[in-house]
This record gives structure tokens, C-alpha cells and sequence, in this order.
């Protein structure tokens, strides 16, 4: 038994990719506006959008397409394995700049509570209703080796069934995402190789 | 794959930390012993007007033990402390330090003093990773786990795991976050932080109080590096709870299931644990949601105590800190105090230790809860050395 990707999803530089096919592009430079705008397309409706950090939208809209545009059954015992460069860093410059200055000090619960990057596990754990297995790393750059041999602990010491494995980078208006899903039939092997080459 | 991952065994040793109530894991075991509180009130007017409750370590203390190690190079408060409590696990394993053995620091926010002075280089987690990874002399790219207050104790869970895909040997872990004004100026926003040291479990609690401090142990499968004082790693489960990003489950669903999942790995019965080291927060909640999964998961007679009325909330560092003292205090066969606790406050009793007491101790459940729903449950079992 090997397990394989079934699916994957790319968000990056004005497109939406699935499974290798782009079904959206927006010229749209500004990652705000970008990513409400495959919000919208894809009619993902889910209003919760609205009052999540950069990182959370980026990832709820990535799982999201990804596991809604796939005849899988989504078990509640499927991991979440994300991971990222820059942790949440937009809503913390947001924070920080609330508390910088004592004449104009105030600080929001709305935002703090997004100031922790696995809060994005919780939002998707929250929409799929996963109880399920989740962390969440920091590396400089996706890290498929890493991807692959956690995957597998999870996997053979029957911690999750699959995993939704993730590299969910936002910076300003830089970012990337690349959500895929590994399970026991998937197709593409979930190896270091297949990784580099579908996350270019 | 026809290998059973699981036939791999873990173990857990030399445990280290470093707090306002001690430079090392013996002086913060004293302090504990003595009551002598890492919690204490503090007067800064940058990061509150008015006098506050907090673990804070004395800037002086850091450069003096970071002045004894022979590191060249420009580091951090943050990193400084981290080397300091990993300057034992370096001095007795750095011969290991080989492409088999990794390095995982848990940590919600790192350097985020950094964003003071507007320096975002240091802001990100990874750099501060790959220095202490290179002052140290790790040759395998670190990882960062930064999963809210659970990371501490999800970092040895993480480490465990990998070493059983039999691609690593050993792990070093270490776990460090600070007492900043971001954090701080956040949880006053929420009106959480308590005007006094917190009082985990008790009728009179009124939230958190916050804490910095740095925390390191060895992991490994090889028995011939093991002290007198290890732990074989015999279950671990984080289960989300699907339910709110901030505060916890009312059922406590998501903390009673990695309990329930940690126990059945160990294979044991829950009468097999012979004491819980906690998360206790102190908050309403999450003191509550605890004493639900407990009971929950037959325990609610097994006893428990919290650490936080002692360290006060050490965010990222703060499961691995409570792992550490909660190992050592087993070492000695004893319960230590659950710091701040009188009456009891949960609407399910817990069997919570006031008083330190002496008990023959095997088994030690560790767990966590934190933001974004997470959970965590590791049991840790004495291994003998001379077996």
C-alpha cells in the first residue's frame, strides 16, 4: 500500500489550478481583492470569509475548492498538515500597529485572535467539521520531504485516514497556495519528486 | 509498506528549563518545592500603565548565564534563552548531532519583540530556527511547529512520530516563547488576564497570567543515551474540536478524544494513569471544558494539578516546561502543588493536588488546549535504565 495524492489545487499568481487545469485567472493585483474574487467565482459561501486574516482566507478558499470540486468522500478522521514561511504576519503588523503608539492605542480581539497561524486549521476543521489530527509548521520554503514523511507517520501509526497536506504562504500581496490530498487509492505518489514538480 | 511503524519505541530524557524562578531544571524544582513563585508583579510602564501579574526573567540573569556558553554572534533575548536551555542536551549529545538527528522548536510568536523595532528578519520563525540550529551544530534542516499554546507538548509528540518513520534516530526539542506586549496587550483586549497570580480550577479564578520561558528534552530510540530519568513515549493524539477558534469545546470533545486516543495507543485503562499534568489556564472555559473531558474520560479521580499558577501561561514553551518539571517531579515520586488552587471550581470535581504529595508515580498524563481548537495528550511512562 503507497499513498498517493489525489487531488491538488494552486493558488498563485492570479490563477486557480486544479488537478493541473486553470479554472480561473484575475489580473487583480492586490491579494485582498484577488482572493475575493475566486471567493465570489467559485460561490463559496461561507460569510465567515469576511472577518478572517490573509492567511485564513487564502486557506479556507484553497481546502476549499480542493475538497468541493472532488467526488471524495471527506472523512472525519482526515489530518491537516499546513505549512507556511511567513506565519501570519499580515494580521500581526495589523496587531502590532494597534499597540505601537499610546495615544492611538487599540488593540482588537477580532484581530488577535487571528494572530496564531494554526488558527487556519481551526477555520477549515471548523467548516468540514474535522476532529481530526492537525499542526502547523514553519519552514523557509515548501518542504516535501518533511510533507511526505509526516504524512506517512500519520498515516501508518493510523493517526488519520488522509491527510490535507498544504503550503499556505501570504506576505502582503505575495502569496501561494498549494493544497493537495494524500489517502491509501491516491493516484500520483505522495513522494519528494511528484511534490517538486507540481508546487512549480 | 510492511513495516510497523509502531514497533519503533521512543523515549524522552534530560529535560531542561529555564524561568523567572530558576536558570535550570534543579532551580526551578527548588522553587517549586519553596513556593517561590516564577509569577510576580511587575512594574514596566511600556508594556502597562498600571502595576501587573507576570513571569518575566530578569535581563540581567539571561546575560549572565548566556555570558558562561562560547557562542560568537548576535542573538536575541529570545534566542539567548534558548541556548541557555539547551546547553545541557548540547554538552551530552552533540556527538549524535548526525543527518539522523533533528531539532523541532515549538513556538507561537518567537522574536516578536522584533516587530518593536520594526525588524522583520527576525520576525520570521525559520531564521530564528536555522541560528540556534547552527549554533548548536544540528546538520538536518529545523523544524518550526507553531500550533498556539499546544505546541510544546506536540513538539515531543511530532518528534516521536518521525523517529518511528525510522528516518531519524533522535530529536532535539525545545520550546520558547516571551512575555511581550503583543501577546500581553491581546489577551487584555479579550479581558482575560487575571489582576492577580491565576487560579487554575478555583472558584475565584479570573483568567490568565502571562509567562515567558524557554524548555528543551532529548528524544530518541537509542536506550544507551538515556539518563537515570527517562520516559518512554507510549501514546499521543492532537485532535481538533471543530468548533470555535477561540474558545474551547463545552464538551471538551476534541481534548477527550486525544485522551482517549493516547490511552488506547498505550494500550492502558485510564486507571493506569497515575497523575495528570494539565493545561489549566485559569479562564472560565477552559478550566471547565477540562474537568468535562476528565470526566469524560474516567479520570475526574486521577490526580491533577496545573503549572500555570507557578510559570504563569508560557504560551509555545508552556507543554514542554510542564512536561519537563512534570517528569522530574515523577522521578522523585511526587505530585507537585497546582499553585493558586483553594475551592474547587469546575462543575465536575477534579481530584486536584493543593499540597505537593508523595505518590508512587509511573505514568504521568501530559496535556494542552489552545486557540484555533487544538488539543494534545502524550503519556510518558518511567523507563528504567537498568532493565
Amino acid at each position: 500500500m503507497n499513498n498517493g495524492i489525489n487531488h491538488y489545487c494552486k493558488i498563485s499568481n492570479g490563477q486557480v489550478i486544479l488537478d493541473g487545469k486553470v479554472l480561473f485567472t484575475n489580473e487583480e493585483k492586490r491579494f485582498e481583492n484577488f482572493i475575493k474574487s475566486v471567493y465570489k467565482h467559485f460561490e463559496i459561501d461561507y460569510p465567515k470569509f469576511y472577518k478572517m486574516d490573509p492567511l485564513c482566507k487564502l486557506s479556507i478558499v484553497a481546502a476549499s475548492l480542493l475538497l468541493e470540486n472532488s467526488q471524495d468522500k471527506i472523512k472525519d478522521d482526515m489530518a491537516l498538515l499546513l505549512s507556511n514561511k511567513s506565519s501570519c504576519i499580515d494580521v500581526d503588523l495589523k496587531h502590532q500597529s494597534t499597540i505601537e503608539d499610546k495615544e492611538a492605542y487599540y488593540p482588537s480581539p477580532a484581530n488577535f485572535v487571528y494572530t496564531l497561524p494554526n488558527i487556519a486549521l481551526g477555520e477549515i476543521s471548523i467548516k468540514y467539521k474535522l476532529r481530526s489530527e492537525n499542526s502547523f509548521f514553519i519552514f523557509e520554503d515548501f518542504n516535501p520531504e518533511f510533507m511526505v514523511d509526516y504524512a506517512n507517520s500519520l498515516m501508518h501509526l493510523n493517526k488519520a485516514s488522509s491527510v490535507l497536506c498544504a503550503w499556505v504562504e501570504v506576505n502582503k500581496d505575495n502569496y501561494n497556495a498549494f493544497v493537495y490530498k494524500v489517502s491509501p487509492n491516491g493516484k500520483t505518489e505522495h513522494s519528494k519528486e511528484n511534490l517538486k514538480t507540481l508546487i512549480e | 509498506m510492511n513495516q510497523d511503524f509502531s514497533k519503533i519505541s521512543v523515549y524522552a530524557t534530560s529535560g531542561n528549563c529555564l524561568s523567572p524562578a530558576g536558570q535550570d531544571i534543579s532551580e526551578n524544582l527548588a522553587a517549586i518545592d519553596t513556593g517561590n513563585l516564577a509569577i510576580r508583579e511587575h512594574h514596566y510602564s511600556e508594556l502597562s500603565e498600571a502595576p501587573f501579574f507576570g513571569a518575566i526573567i530578569d535581563d540581567e540573569k539571561i546575560e549572565n548565564s548566556f555570558s558562561k556558553l562560547s557562542y560568537n554572534g548576535t542573538f536575541s533575548r529570545l534566542e539567548k534563552m534558548i541556548l541557555i536551555v539547551l546547553n545541557d542536551i548540547v554538552n551530552q549529545y552533540s556527538q549524535v548531532f548526525n543527518k539522523r538527528c533533528g531539532i523541532i522548536f515549538s513556538t507561537t510568536k518567537g522574536n516578536i519583540d522584533a516587530l518593536d523595532n520594526a525588524d522583520i528578519d527576525n520576525y520570521y520563525l525559520h531564521n530564528t530556527a536555522n541560528k540556534i540550529s547552527r549554533a548548536i551544530g544540528i546538520k538536518t534542516e529545523p523544524i518550526v511547529l507553531s500550533n498556539a499554546c499546544v505546541s510544546g507538548i506536540m513538539a515531543v509528540s511530532v518528534a516521536k512520530r518521525m523517529i518511528q518513520t525510522d528516518k531519524y534516530d533522535h530529536f532535539v526539542v525545545v520550546g520558547a516563547d516571551l512575555f511581550s506586549k503583543f501577546v500581553f496587550s491581546g489577551f487584555q483586549s479579550f479581558q482575560a488576564v487575571s489582576p492577580k497570580p491565576c487560579k487554575p480550577y478555583s472558584k475565584n479564578r479570573d483568567g490568565i497570567t502571562l509567562g515567558e520561558a524557554a524548555a528543551a528534552i532529548f528524544i530518541t530510540k537509542d536506550k544507551s543515551l538515556l539518563k537515570k530519568s527517562s520516559y518512554k513515549i507510549l501514546g499521543d493524539s492532537s485532535i481538533n474540536d471543530a468548533n470555535h477558534i477561540s474558545g474551547p469545546s463545552r464538551t471538551g470533545e476534541g481534548l477527550f478524544q486525544s485522551v482517549e486516543k493516547a490511552i488506547k495507543e498505550a494500550d492502558m485503562k485510564p486507571a493506569d494513569i497515575d497523575m495528570i499534568s494539565s493545561h489549566g489556564t485559569a479562564t472560565n472555559y477552559n478550566d471547565e471544558m477540562e474537568a468535562q473531558a476528565f470526566s469524560r474520560a474516567d479520570l475526574a479521580q486521577t490526580s491533577l494539578f496545573s503549572l500555570k499558577g507557578f510559570f504563569g501561561h508560557t504560551l509555545g514553551a508552556a507543554g514542554l516546561i510542564e512536561t519537563v518539571i512534570s517528569l522530574a517531579s515523577a522521578d522523585e515520586n511526587k505530585v507537585p502543588p497546582s499553585f493558586g488552587f483553594d475551592e474547587m471550581g469546575v462543575t465536575i470535581p477534579l481530584n486536584i493536588s493543593a499540597q505537593a504529595q508523595s505518590k508512587t508515580i509511573k505514568t504521568v498524563l501530559k496535556t494542552a488546549s489552545g486557540f484555533g481548537g487544538s488539543n494534545t495528550a502524550v503519556i510518558f511512562q518511567k523507563y528504567n535504565t537498568n532493565e
